[in-house]
């Protein structure tokens, strides 16, 4: 989301600060980004490791704990998909159209960024809950939505709607659509437009999209932890059966299961920037100075 | 995830379709679009908000009638502009850092100030109680002075760095990378000391951008909770944060009380949005910026 970070110019003394200034400044970002980032990843590993490999191997085994891994790639294989789905469609509407109410929409889409988790899964409990709008006919039919897979999927797609559309609205804006149009002209239907043109183009931000989305549909807590009524082995997701193991003090077993993710949020980590060292140009667009 | 991605687009749009509608889809993928999104975001919103005007005036003065609410408040503001104001400040200098020097590991430093987005609010909960409980890694360097970091308000502040961190990084650094370095050079040769270049010189340009850095950090500090409830002690009156009051009411079948207290926040979203979207309205007419 940044420059791919190009070498700093070579230290000059007009330009740059006194060496000892440099270092002094150096030593403490590097402080500081080890005390507020590093460590916590750290001690995750760390206390996960403790008490041995076999006994990782034990906490994730567990009946609960496979229950959760589970229910948490369900999740986020229903929610990424349809999120990007959405984000596609979305981001062909706003670049390659005009309408009046444009950036609304874009602020729309934005909005579940800006909503605290908590009330991102309180909205669908006043919709589906037992007190809520629809709670009485969904009882009268026998749905479950709140405390039930239904529920956590909701919540899951409310927050993670915007990641891939804010992928790929700017890149398309400023990739425009000569291609398209030179396309069309050859004689190409929309679809083999879409597919042969367009999806290349934008294929490396719609995986790094796609990652972020993913990252956040696997690892979403607060949201998820007001749908999902904690119950153990149907409605618990992997930062979920975290919490739990970590109140009942079980805590090695609870950082085995962070590990986990933990390790997912690391390999996200380095693909997103493998793909910013790679393929900045094509990435261009979701780089907003 | 990441803080560019929070920041309102650039109306990037600028070239303007010169023919109407040459290009086929719109009907399907505006359609999509506004399905998807009413279904799953403007719907429920709207349901908030419905069932909060329900309550009306005295509803909402029962909610913000109650001392613990208010203390709610008051704790989830106080250290969330505290955690924002200490990002802003270390924000700059940790973007300024991988921009302008070199040094080895810089790239992964560099991908590293992205881990708060990438690690689930749970997992960092949990790292961070463990590492500033008393028996923790720092906690217990601390403990023998008297001193408790987490369970206490200084928790909440220490997990709240962390989560807003990376919005002023990212925010600023790419404006350094593109800061005119010919108006430095200018300012050196002209005299100025170094420390006088970077007050004059360096940091103008750099202020709608911290200011935005701020405000995203301080609107998901105010909303942020898994990271936050392990550290926290969550204690009523003292280090209770207001997202965690709301599921305290849930679970007490509170449902008036929690959708008064959820309709407030949502307001207060709302807010820093709107403040979000004029500083870069701001910043672009400053800029002449698209």
């Amino acid at each position: 989301m940044h420059e791919p970070a190009p070498p700093p110019p070579a230290p000059d003394s007009v330009l740059s600060e006194p060496l000892a200034v440099r270092v002094a400044l150096t030593a403490l970002a590097v402080l500081f980004l080890g005390l507020f980032v590093l460590l916590p990843l750290v001690v995750v590993f760390t206390e996960a490791l403790r008490p041995g490999l076999a006994a990782v191997r034990d906490a994730l085994a567990d009946e609960d704990a496979m229950a959760a891994i589970r229910l948490t790639l369900l999740v986020a294989a229903i929610s990424v998909p349809l999120n990007a789905v959405f984000g596609v469609a979305a981001a062909w509407a706003v670049a390659k159209f005009e309408f009046p109410g444009k950036s609304l929409l874009v602020t729309l889409i934005d909005l579940p960024f800006s909503v605290s988790p908590v009330v991102s899964g309180l909205v669908f409990v006043l919709l589906f809950g037992a007190q809520g709008l629809f709670g009485p006919w969904l009882r009268a039919h026998d749905v479950e939505i709140i405390f039930a897979v239904p529920g956590i999927v909701l919540a899951t797609v409310f927050v993670t709607l915007p990641f891939v559309a804010r992928e790929l609205i700017p890149l398309m804006q400023e990739q425009g659509m000569a291609d398209e149009e030179a396309a069309l002209t050859l004689g190409a239907g929309g679809l083999r437009v879409f597919l042969t043109v367009t999806l290349p183009n934008i294929r490396w931000a719609l995986l790094y999209g796609v990652l972020l989305c993913n990252a956040r549909a696997m690892g979403e807590f607060g949201a998820v932890s007001v749908v999902s009524g904690h119950i153990r082995g149907l409605t618990n997701t992997m930062p979920l059966h975290v919490e739990i193991l970590y109140n009942e003090y079980q805590f090695a077993a609870a950082f085995a299961v962070a590990s986990l993710l933990a390790l997912l949020a690391l390999v996200t980590l380095a693909a997103k920037s493998i793909l910013e060292w790679r393929y900045a140009d094509e990435l261009n667009g979701s780089r907003r100075h | 995830m990441s803080a560019a991605a929070l920041v309102p687009a650039a109306p990037a749009g600028r070239r303007r379709a010169s023919r109407r509608g040459v290009l086929p889809g719109f009907g399907l993928t505006m359609g999509l679009t506004l399905f998807w999104l009413s279904a799953i975001v403007l719907l429920p919103l709207a349901a908030l908000i419905a069932k909060s005007t329900g309550l009306g005036p005295s509803g909402f003065a029962r909610v913000l009638g109650d001392p613990r609410v208010l203390a709610a408040l008051r704790v989830s503001f106080g250290v969330s502009l505290a955690a924002a104001c200490i990002n802003a400040v270390f924000g700059v200098l940790v973007a300024w850092v991988l921009t302008r020097y070199d040094f080895p590991g810089r790239r992964l430093l560099d991908a590293a100030v992205d881990l708060p987005f990438a690690i689930p609010t749970a997992v960092a909960g949990i790292a961070l109680a463990s590492i500033y409980a008393p028996n923790g890694w720092i906690g217990g360097l601390v403990a023998p002075f008297g001193a408790k970091i987490a369970f206490t308000p200084w928790g909440i502040l220490i997990a709240l760095v962390a989560v807003g961190l990376p919005f002023v990084v990212r925010t600023v650094q790419p404006v350094i990378a593109e800061s005119d370095r010919e108006a430095e050079e200018a300012s050196a040769t002209l005299g100025a000391s170094r420390l006088r270049t970077f007050r004059r010189v360096l940091l103008p340009p750099l202020i709608p951008a911290i200011l935005t850095g701020f405000a995203l950090s301080l609107a998901r500090c105010v909303g942020e909770y898994g990271s936050v409830i392990f550290i926290a002690g969550n204690l009523p009156y003292v280090s209770e944060i207001l997202p965690l009051l709301i599921v305290v009411k849930l679970e007490e079948y509170d449902y008036a009380g929690a959708t008064g207290l959820a309709a407030i926040m949502l307001a207060i979203s709302f807010g820093m949005l709107l403040v979000i979207n004029l500083i870069q309205a701001w910043t672009r007419r400053r800029t002449g910026d698209a």
